[in-house]
């Protein structure tokens, strides 16, 4: 097979010059710190305040993904009824719909006078300008990452499986727990993993429903876009840094998942 | 990170689905109604009526305010500024998607796995940071900064800032299509071509294009949506500047920002039709390819 060294030579080069060069400028530039400095920069209260915050919100949003997620997924495999090819192609609206679109409409919903944010203001539940807010934004855009992870699992899955457990006298739901279950777990916390990830950068649909209150609704994202636009860059620099572990350690996670996905498939 | 759970390959497990459904293994009509209501009422509430409600406040105050809105001056150029930047990232990337899947999909060599996490990392870092980072290289106290200013090239807060952001965002897309496509195809056929005698550009021409035409094509429609669409990673770079650095997401932030909701949701009702024709156009393929490897089952039943 010819052009291993045209294709491959250009790979490298090209992602050099677009990942790995810029991505490695916060590492060098965060190394020129010291560490007191970084330090302080990535643990003064605003900014933990901000990490627990983006923590908690992304745990819940992919926690109600997980649950409702795998619901969408086993009606779209298992079951026909009316508008069931719309819901599947409807699935990836929030991948495809520019993030800050997302936000300002997911605003106008919950704010006190949007069309549902009208119907919970009198009952005192506030939405909008809250944590609150925050996960709704998180479960939008985490939507697709469970649906899609489970929906091809479930497809494969051998129905002869449940068959046996059914004529070997297991009711329906003892056949889900320890017969379904297992099978699609590795893919659930694929999936979990994957919207929980992307829900800790995310930013365009956040800011616009968080109100952005310093230690009560500002993630961590929206504290490096405050820190650049102070000029303080070394600071920013740090808190991405923080960032960026973070990321790399969901990424093993996810990755180590998947390896576990395929290998539990093939099994089955 | 996205095209882990849109991805086309995975499309076909479709076809594995049972035709009918074995009383044994059904469950009872008010389960079956609960959970088909559950997703119903789900997707109804975080998909169907966010995405109506861009469109309903876009026209609030009707079609003329709406044409008014888009019309304007800031937003057409915010428009220009989207498409430029698509046209230029999108291909960069296709090119980019070509090449990596051909050298992974076709060759073995040391170090494959870690390249296929490499050409991952964009997804998994956060927009903001992907815009960090030119800021670092680039901005007045930048690595090239000084240069820059002595050479009078303005990179940050200008186009070729946004350019360089959206392509990093956008960087893994239609390599992540094609490098499980091509895997699953093997060599056989690019083998008999070159026996054949054709040269190697001639083979991939002629041989793989057309092979992975669908599964190109997919990626790079879920390309040009994120690259029209980015945000977090543009808005750091771009400065701001009305009618010269602002893409339509942006723009649509600035106008939401000084309360001119019904203009900020006219330019979003266009992005939010983008995000529908991407929807479309992805079912459609999703559809062909389908159709095609049913074809092939048909002719060649095992």
């Amino acid at each position: 097979m010819p052009g291993f060294h045209l294709s491959l030579g250009f790979t490298l080069l090209y992602l050099s010059l677009i990942v790995l060069i810029p991505l490695s400028a916060v590492i060098l530039n965060t190394l020129s710190m010291s560490w007191e400095a970084f330090w302080r920069a990535v643990s003064s209260d605003r900014v933990v305040a901000s990490y627990k915050l983006s923590f908690g919100a992304s745990l819940v949003a992919a926690t109600v993904n997980l649950f409702f997620g795998t619901i969408l997924a086993w009606v779209l495999v298992r079951y026909h009824f009316f508008g069931k090819k719309l819901l599947d192609a409807l699935v990836d609206l929030p991948f495809a719909l520019p993030t800050a679109v997302a936000g300002i409409a997911l605003t106008a919903l919950y704010s006190a006078n949007g069309w549902i944010g009208r119907y919970l203001e009198p009952l005192g539940i506030k939405i909008a300008f809250t944590p609150f807010g925050i996960t709704i934004a998180l479960i939008f855009i985490g939507l697709p990452f469970v649906v899609r992870t489970v929906q091809p699992v479930l497809e494969d899955a051998e129905r002869e499986l449940e068959e046996a457990a059914a004529s070997l006298g297991a009711s329906r739901l003892q056949t889900f727990s320890r017969v379904i279950l297992p099978t699609i777990l590795p893919a659930l916390l694929t999936g979990f993993a994957l919207a929980f990830a992307r829900a800790l950068g995310e930013y365009g649909s956040v800011i616009f429903i968080a109100g952005n209150l310093p230690m009560v609704s500002e993630i961590t994202p929206l504290f490096i876009i405050t820190k650049l636009e102070q000029y303080d860059y070394a600071g920013a620099t740090a808190i991405a840094v923080v960032m960026l572990i973070a990321s790399f350690a969901m990424l093993l996670t996810i990755n180590l998942l998947q390896a576990w996905t395929r290998r539990s498939t093939r099994r089955s | 990170m996205a095209s882990a759970a849109t991805s086309l390959t995975h499309s076909r497990a479709s076809l594995h689905e049972p035709v009918f459904t074995p009383g044994a293994t059904l469950e009872p009509f008010w389960v079956r109604a609960l959970l088909i209501t559950t997703a119903l009422a789900f997707a109804a509430l975080f998909l169907l009526v966010p995405l109506l409600a861009v469109f309903a406040e876009a026209f609030r105050k009707g079609w003329q305010a709406y044409f008014a809105a888009i019309i304007e001056p800031d937003a057409l150029s915010a428009i220009r500024l989207t498409l430029m930047t698509a046209a230029i990232a999108v291909p960069l990337n296709l090119v980019f998607g070509v090449a990596a899947a051909w050298s992974i999909a076709k060759f073995e060599f040391r170090g494959k796995s870690l390249l296929l996490t490499l050409i991952d990392l964009p997804f998994s870092v956060s927009p903001v940071i992907s815009g960090l980072i030119y800021v670092l290289l680039f901005g007045a106290h930048g690595w090239f900064g000084a240069w820059l200013l002595e050479h009078d090239v303005q990179i940050l807060f200008a186009v070729p800032g946004i350019v360089l952001a959206t392509i990093f965002v956008t960087f893994p897309f239609v390599a992540r299509e094609l490098i499980p496509l091509m895997q699953a195809q093997g060599n056989e056929e690019e083998e008999a071509a070159l026996v054949l005698g054709a040269s190697g550009w001639r083979t991939f021409w002629h041989v793989t294009l057309p092979n992975i035409k669908w599964g190109l094509l997919y990626g790079v429609i879920l390309c040009n949506a994120r690259a029209m669409g980015e945000f977090g990673a543009v808005s750091v770079v771009s400065g701001h500047i009305r009618g010269e650095t602002n893409t339509m997401p942006l723009q649509v932030e600035i106008l939401y920002n000084e309360y001119n909701f019904a203009a900020a949701f006219a330019v979003a009702s266009l992005l939010a039709l983008l995000a529908l024709v991407t929807l479309a156009l992805k079912s459609l393929i999703e559809w062909r390819v389908q159709q095609s490897v049913s074809n092939i089952t048909l002719e060649n039943p095992a």
